[in-house]
């Protein structure tokens, strides 16, 4: 228990001082995803295509204490008829082991462009929200979170 | 193994309904060492999917930035009473299914 509250205070620490040089730092997470494996998840999905800004709408508390369950909402304001509808939602993220949270496909009978979940943020990061349209084109959001207590990478008690 | 489904009983022709699912499950990341320094393989549920009266309405594909018991709500239109069917699959042969019914008017 002791190391584990060593361990603690140490990432509080480390927390404490990155929100005072206000600056977010690589920590030395054994694997992390980067801006890179990031823009590749994402072109993995997107292709060449331009993403556009706007549309989507990501609910996620800014600061979170526990990374192990972030609720998460997605929403897109676009019409979801045969002609115009929301085809795909992806959730990526900066700085967890892996740069992908979720894929979820909707289609016409979704009625509604929104999705809910819950999930795991490895350090304070960006997460990145893309949807799929049914002409082809890509929107996206973006959101910053602060975790506390970081979430995949700990050590099993 | 168990699933919590939340679908309106009763809905109105062309009514949006939403649903909520939950399947307990650790959804171990695989990026995680035990005390020994040993990585502690991945164990996750991979794929969800949702068909209402047999036709695909929704499907997710997960990863291990899923928090455990994954719990996705999403909407669907109720067009005709009948029965959702809920699919999960994943590590080490993990597949569960749940059934929900509804009575459209």
């Amino acid at each position: 228990m002791s190391e584990k509250e060593s361990t603690r205070r140490q990432f509080l620490a480390i927390t404490v001082s990155t929100a005072i040089i206000g600056v977010a730092p690589i920590l030395a997470v054994p694997a992390q995803a980067t801006p890179d494996t990031l823009a590749a998840a994402i072109r993995e999905v997107v292709g060449g295509s331009v993403v556009h800004t706007g549309k989507v709408k990501l609910e996620v508390p800014p600061l979170v204490e526990n990374g192990n369950t972030v609720p998460i909402t997605v929403s897109v304001a676009n019409p979801m008829t045969e002609a115009d509808h929301v085809k795909s939602i992806h959730i990526f993220n900066e700085k967890n082991p892996l740069p992908n949270v979720g894929n979820f496909y909707l289609g016409v009978r979704a009625g509604r462009a929104q999705v809910s979940t819950r999930i795991r943020l490895a350090d304070s990061q960006k997460i990145v929200v893309i949807a799929k349209l049914s002409d082809g084109s890509f929107w996206s959001t973006t959101a910053d979170v602060v975790v506390t207590l970081a979430a995949c990478t700990e050590d099993v008690i | 193994m168990a699933a919590l489904i939340n679908v309106p009983p009763k809905a109105k022709r062309g009514d949006i309904v939403e649903i909520k699912t939950l399947m307990s499950h650790i959804m171990e990341t695989g990026f995680r060492r035990t005390a020994a320094g040993e990585l502690v393989p991945r164990n996750i549920i991979t794929s969800f999917s949702c068909t209402y009266n047999g036709v695909e309405v929704f499907r997710a594909d997960l990863f291990p930035a899923i928090a455990a018991n994954p719990f996705i709500t999403f909407s669907t239109i109720a067009t005709e009473s009948g029965t959702f069917e809920f699919h999960w699959i994943g590590d080490r042969g993990f597949a569960e299914s749940a059934s929900a019914s509804i009575t459209v008017e």
